[in-house]
């Protein structure tokens, strides 16, 4: 494999070099100004996005690099019925890097086995987005200080939120730290998280409906939006949807210190009262973004 | 029940009961022109009951495909009536074109030509999961 397609093939030690790197180039943005001059990012992105694809762009730009793609599978060859495969070949010949975000799951590791450049996992339906983790990683070191020795708290739809698997499978390499897993019954965390990375890792979590009740407790606050795109039956979303909503009344029992993240876009899960909070750290999130998705184009391409 | 025994073949003992015809399907048995026996539910000390599968030929079996369904499964080769060689399949770290994944969220839902292949998550509990979307194989 030549890319990122899911965070667990990242050792900590590389982890925490690219949160270095991203640290450095935040530091003295000047000394990458020209790192990737010359050097071309394939954005294909089969659904809408707004953020991670500008994101991704914006970090290539920053580098000195340029950029090329597509933004809905109907402007691509997907329309006519292309193999991810094939266009992974194709754009194999363009450019020197691809960042995909498919509906599909595994669709960027397909790109990846087929592409001779490196395929970034820009998000793969409800399975995984390495990059969003990267980002959390990194906002979270900036704002605690640290990796270990938090309870970190997810809230929402953790059945289909793949920022949220990934975050959980990152974050439990650390020492002391513990889950507090918030959502409905029907948008529990899937079993495969359960018995592959918190029970074999032996991670103490507890699972509950109540935000209320967990909040006093909470390092971080993770907050999700409930996908009505992942939904195969509306009137499951419209039922779901509204189950949390964060408002200034239920952070009145959380730590001084808590910080409130989401991958962002919002629905309403969080009240737009919250943003003037100190401890809302969302849109400190979306910078964060671009700096370790530079961080990771260097790595991946062999930049120092 | 009487079922004739092989001079030359394959006998495909210790399969977990009512498994057997699955594993038929999966080898492909069913496109073979030699004869081929079925045995469901014979009674085996090890395992209450058990399925066998004969088959009068000496084929190639897909070792990796015995492995998934049971690694306590036992392989006997037959020549000239006698049993030459017991074979026990191991858990194949990965099964490629066999398993079918079922979720439809999973780029092989939408990719015909794509191959399915599946990887050994969990040893202990042999549990495979689909490489693309790590869906848990039923």
């Amino acid at each position: 494999m030549n890319g990122l397609i899911d965070i667990q093939q990242l050792t900590t030690d590389e982890i925490e070099g690219l949160i270095k790197k991203a640290l450095d180039i935040i530091a003295d943005p000047e000394k990458y100004a020209q790192k990737c001059r010359g050097k071309k990012l394939a954005t294909l992105f089969y659904e809408p996005s707004t953020r991670t694809r500008l994101s991704f762009e914006a970090a290539m730009l920053e580098l000195g690099g340029s950029v090329l793609g597509f933004s809905e599978a109907q402007s691509s060859s997907a329309s006519k019925g292309e193999s991810v495969a094939d266009t992974a070949r194709t754009v194999g010949c363009f450019a020197d890097i691809i960042a995909m975000r498919h509906p599909k799951e595994g669709a960027p590791l397909v790109a990846d086995m087929n592409a001779s450049i490196p395929v970034i996992n820009a998000g793969d339906g409800g399975h995984n987005h390495p990059t969003q983790t990267l980002t959390d990683l990194l906002t979270i070191v900036r704002e605690k200080g640290r990796l270990s020795n938090m309870r970190v708290g997810c809230c929402g739809d953790l059945k289909f939120g793949r920022t949220v698997h990934s975050l959980i499978a990152a974050m439990s390499r650390y020492d002391g730290v513990d889950f507090v897993l918030i959502s409905p019954e029907e948008l529990r965390v899937p079993e495969h998280v359960r018995t592959d990375v918190l029970e074999a890792r032996g991670i103490t979590y507890r699972e509950t409906e109540s935000l209320v009740e967990a909040m006093p407790e909470l390092d971080v606050l993770y907050m999700t939006r409930v996908q009505r795109e992942r939904f195969f039956n509306e009137a499951d979303y419209i039922r779901l949807k509204d189950t949390y909503i964060l408002t200034p009344d239920k952070l009145e029992s959380a730590k001084e210190d808590l910080i409130i993240m989401h991958p962002l876009p919002r629905v309403n899960e969080i009240s737009t009262a919250i943003d003037s909070d100190p401890r809302a750290c969302y849109f400190k999130q979306v910078l964060n973004g671009k700096y370790i998705r530079m961080a990771l184009i260097l790595k991946l391409l062999g930049v120092e | 029940m009487l079922i004739g025994s092989i001079v030359n073949g394959v006998v495909i003992d210790h399969i977990p009961a009512g498994r057997g015809m699955e594993l038929y399907k999966y080898l492909k048995l069913d496109k073979l022109s030699c004869q081929v026996a079925l045995i469901k539910n014979a009674p085996s000390s090890k395992l209450g009951k058990k399925d066998i599968l004969k088959v009068n030929e000496v084929i190639d079996l897909n070792f990796d495909i015995l492995g998934y369904i049971d690694p306590h499964i036992t392989v006997n080769i037959i020549r000239d009536g006698e049993k030459v060689e017991k074979r026990h399949p191991k858990l194949p770290e990965t099964i490629r074109g066999v398993i079918k994944c079922r979720n439809p969220r999973c780029i092989t839902s939408t990719e015909q030509e794509l191959e399915h292949v599946f990887r050994l998550a969990d040893p202990e509990r042999g549990v495979y999961r689909c490489i693309y979307c790590d869906t848990r194989a039923k």
